[in-house]
């Protein structure tokens, strides 16, 4: 009896190592490889200090302009700097040269993609897998729940950083995003908050203040 | 010295039937006889009594369904020196034998190869792969390799007496020597070889003339072969036409799959890549469509290439259907293998990013692949471009957003709040694209921030032309 309960334990412990299984517990936590978001206030509440590594994060933004891509630029600006691919793919306007090297984005080493949303999400997928992106920035409204979870499939085989931006509406959709964001304004001032996070403990993280 | 002769049984075939694989019996028929004779026939036609020298007449009442080609002498040679091609990776000493055979020097290579085995399994492997059947034989001898490869398919005689010995045991159908020569020993009652090389060398020149005993002389290395080596092309021009009139990109597929590997084996002769090629296709009345193929690094794996022009080929829009294909290639530049850090650890497929730039650009077109640079120009829509980045770049001293509209929008409804501004940007006059405006950072009423502009002195006709996102 005891030798069998043994064995269901040690059989579950070997269940608990594998590396898809997230512990709730206080001893093991989940080990995140995260990229800072060069954002302190935002570091310090995201597990591993920053945009998930090998995973989707999805920020949902209200309204244009209110600075949800500077959320990601310092990571991005980052990325080009240490020579690593970037990668926009479909973005709703033209990316503005001299704000993103002001932003200290090393051209050299972002690329746009011009793409319907069909094609968009066929080459986010390919960027994410080669293995030889460091972000990929979609900007994909019509994305659907097996979509993104292709592209978590693909981000988590090609150890990328995926970024998709989408309308703040989809806030209360199920997604399989491992981190999900929503930038809003209210009060005058633009509040970003953390509404999922895989391997965060409490789910009810800060509102962060961007700007006024 | 090695030589290793290959043999092409069916290379006949192939060239007649490049447009589409044969499929059932099949022959080809010889177009210099005055009468329309079976040439050569295939495993299935054999079967239904097709033979070498029968007239289309009587093969059709044997076998109905038997299609007929005529031989393409042309495209058998093209054939033969892509294979040529293909085969100078494992020779520096490749020479053509028509119709349907080549010669390599191995001996030279054999170290590189590691050893006759697995030269031979590599040769052998690659050409099954290409769907080329084939026999091989090596003796020091050039002519003896040609008369073995017929025979004793995957021989290697090193040695001068193993020759002899085994020539001697050769029926004389076999030796290749010519036909007059074969019907006059026979009518002496020679039946081997080995009865041949006992005669009298006069006695021999009497009977068989003198073209008969320099062959026999060959064989056995009593006179040097003169071979001319093969020598790989600078540029690659090949042009499959078609029978009938091709439609769609779906039946070309076949035609393109040998163009692209002719180009890989030729590339590899070479020892180069290639960036650019066209494929030209004909249409009826003289049109033509043309469709460059590029790639960003040099390319050389036949595969490859191959998808790379089959996704061009499908994207394009065909206005009438195909008479022939061509593909050209001007430029074959050095090839350099990409090199990968030893330490670098390989994630998910795995690609560099010429090869990801590559299958991004055969799929969505080169337009879809873009990169900014910073412009030095005052006016903001002249300011960042498409195109090359250059690493020196000097920046406006204002903020700029990150979106930037296309063409500026009237703004509604009109700014909250203005957080900063005016910034005056007057320029170009000198070129014509006069600008003169007031930039504002607005704040809207979702508290957005917006670049936006007003004529100066004026207070209304807001212009947004950016978000800071």
């Amino acid at each position: 009896m005891n030798a069998a309960l043994a064995s269901a334990s040690h059989n579950l412990a070997q269940v608990l190592d594998h590396p898809g299984i997230w512990r709730r517990s206080a001893d093991r936590q989940p080990r995140v490889r995260a990229l800072s978001t060069g954002w302190t206030s935002l570091d310090t509440r995201l597990p591993g200090g920053g945009w998930p590594q090998g995973a989707v994060s999805e920020i949902l933004f209200e309204h244009d302009g209110l600075g949800e891509l500077d959320l990601v630029m310092p990571a991005l600006a980052a990325l080009t700097q240490e020579h690593r691919r970037v990668i926009f793919v479909a973005p709703p306007y033209q990316p503005y040269a001299p704000a993103l090297a002001a932003a200290g984005v090393d051209l050299r080493f972002l690329h746009e993609i011009h793409a319907g949303s069909t094609e968009a999400a066929w080459s986010m997928e390919q960027c994410l897998r080669s293995g030889c992106c460091g972000a990929v920035v979609g900007w994909l409204p019509d994305i659907d729940y097996r979509s993104l979870r292709r592209l978590q499939l693909a981000a988590e085989s090609g150890d990328a950083c995926a970024m998709i931006f989408r309308s703040a509406e989809h806030a209360a959709q199920n997604s399989p995003a491992a981190l999900r964001i929503k930038v809003s304004n209210s009060d005058e001032a633009t509040y970003v908050d953390v509404l999922k996070s895989r391997g965060l403990l409490t789910t009810t993280a800060p509102l962060l203040r961007m700007r006024a | 010295m090695l030589w290793a002769c290959l043999r092409f049984p069916g290379l006949a075939f192939s060239a007649a039937f490049a447009v589409a694989p044969e499929a059932g019996p099949s022959a080809l028929l010889d177009t210099h006889a005055r009468q329309r004779l079976i040439a050569t026939a295939n495993d299935e036609a054999r079967a239904h009594g097709i033979r070498r020298g029968q007239s289309v007449a009587a093969a059709r009442a044997l076998c109905p369904a038997l299609e007929v080609r005529p031989r393409d002498r042309d495209a058998e040679k093209r054939l033969l020196s892509e294979l040529a091609a293909w085969c100078y990776q494992f020779s520096g000493h490749v020479s053509l034998v028509p119709p349907n055979a080549i010669l390599m020097e191995v001996g030279a290579s054999l170290r590189l190869f590691d050893g006759w085995p697995l030269l031979v399994e590599r040769v052998t492997t690659g050409l099954r792969e290409q769907g080329h059947p084939h026999t091989l034989a090596a003796t020091p001898f050039a002519s003896a390799s040609w008369v073995f490869a017929a025979t004793a398919d995957g021989m290697v005689i090193p040695a001068r007496e193993g020759v002899i010995r085994m020539l001697g045991a050769l029926p004389l159908t076999q030796s290749g020597l010519p036909g007059t020569a074969v019907t006059a020993l026979h009518a002496m009652g020679f039946r081997r070889l080995d009865d041949v090389f006992r005669l009298p060398r006069p006695e021999l020149t009497r009977r068989i003339g003198r073209a008969g005993v320099n062959w026999l002389d060959r064989i056995r290395g009593h006179a040097s072969d003169a071979l001319p080596a093969w020598q790989p092309p600078a540029s690659f021009v090949q042009k499959i036409e078609f029978d009938a009139e091709l439609d769609g990109s779906q039946p070309l597929l076949f035609p393109l799959r040998r163009l692209t590997r002719a180009l890989a084996n030729m590339l590899a002769a070479r020892d180069g890549g290639v960036q650019r090629f066209t494929l030209t296709l004909e249409h009826a009345r003289g049109e033509s469509t043309r469709i460059g193929v590029a790639m960003a690094a040099p390319q050389r794996d036949a595969d490859r290439l191959f998808e790379l022009a089959r996704t061009r080929l499908e994207r394009a829009t065909l206005p009438a259907p195909a008479r022939s294909i061509e593909l050209h290639a001007d430029e074959l530049p050095v090839f350099r293998p990409p090199v990968r850090d030893l330490f670098e650890p390989i994630r998910g497929d795995g690609l560099d990013w010429p090869t990801l730039d590559e299958r991004l650009r055969a799929r969505l077109g080169d337009a879809a692949l873009r990169q900014l640079t910073v412009v030095n120009d005052h006016r903001p829509e002249r300011a960042s471009r498409y195109g090359a980045p250059t690493v020196t770049v000097s920046l406006p001293r204002g903020r700029r957003p990150l979106w930037l509209l296309p063409r500026p929008l009237p703004m509604r409804p009109e700014p909250a709040a203005v957080l900063a501004g005016p910034e005056r940007i007057e320029s170009g006059w000198w070129d014509g694209g006069d600008t003169r405006r007031d930039y504002y950072i607005v704040k809207t009423v979702h508290g957005q921030h917006a670049w936006a502009y007003l004529p100066p002195g004026t207070l209304d006709g807001w212009m947004l032309h950016g978000w800071f996102a």
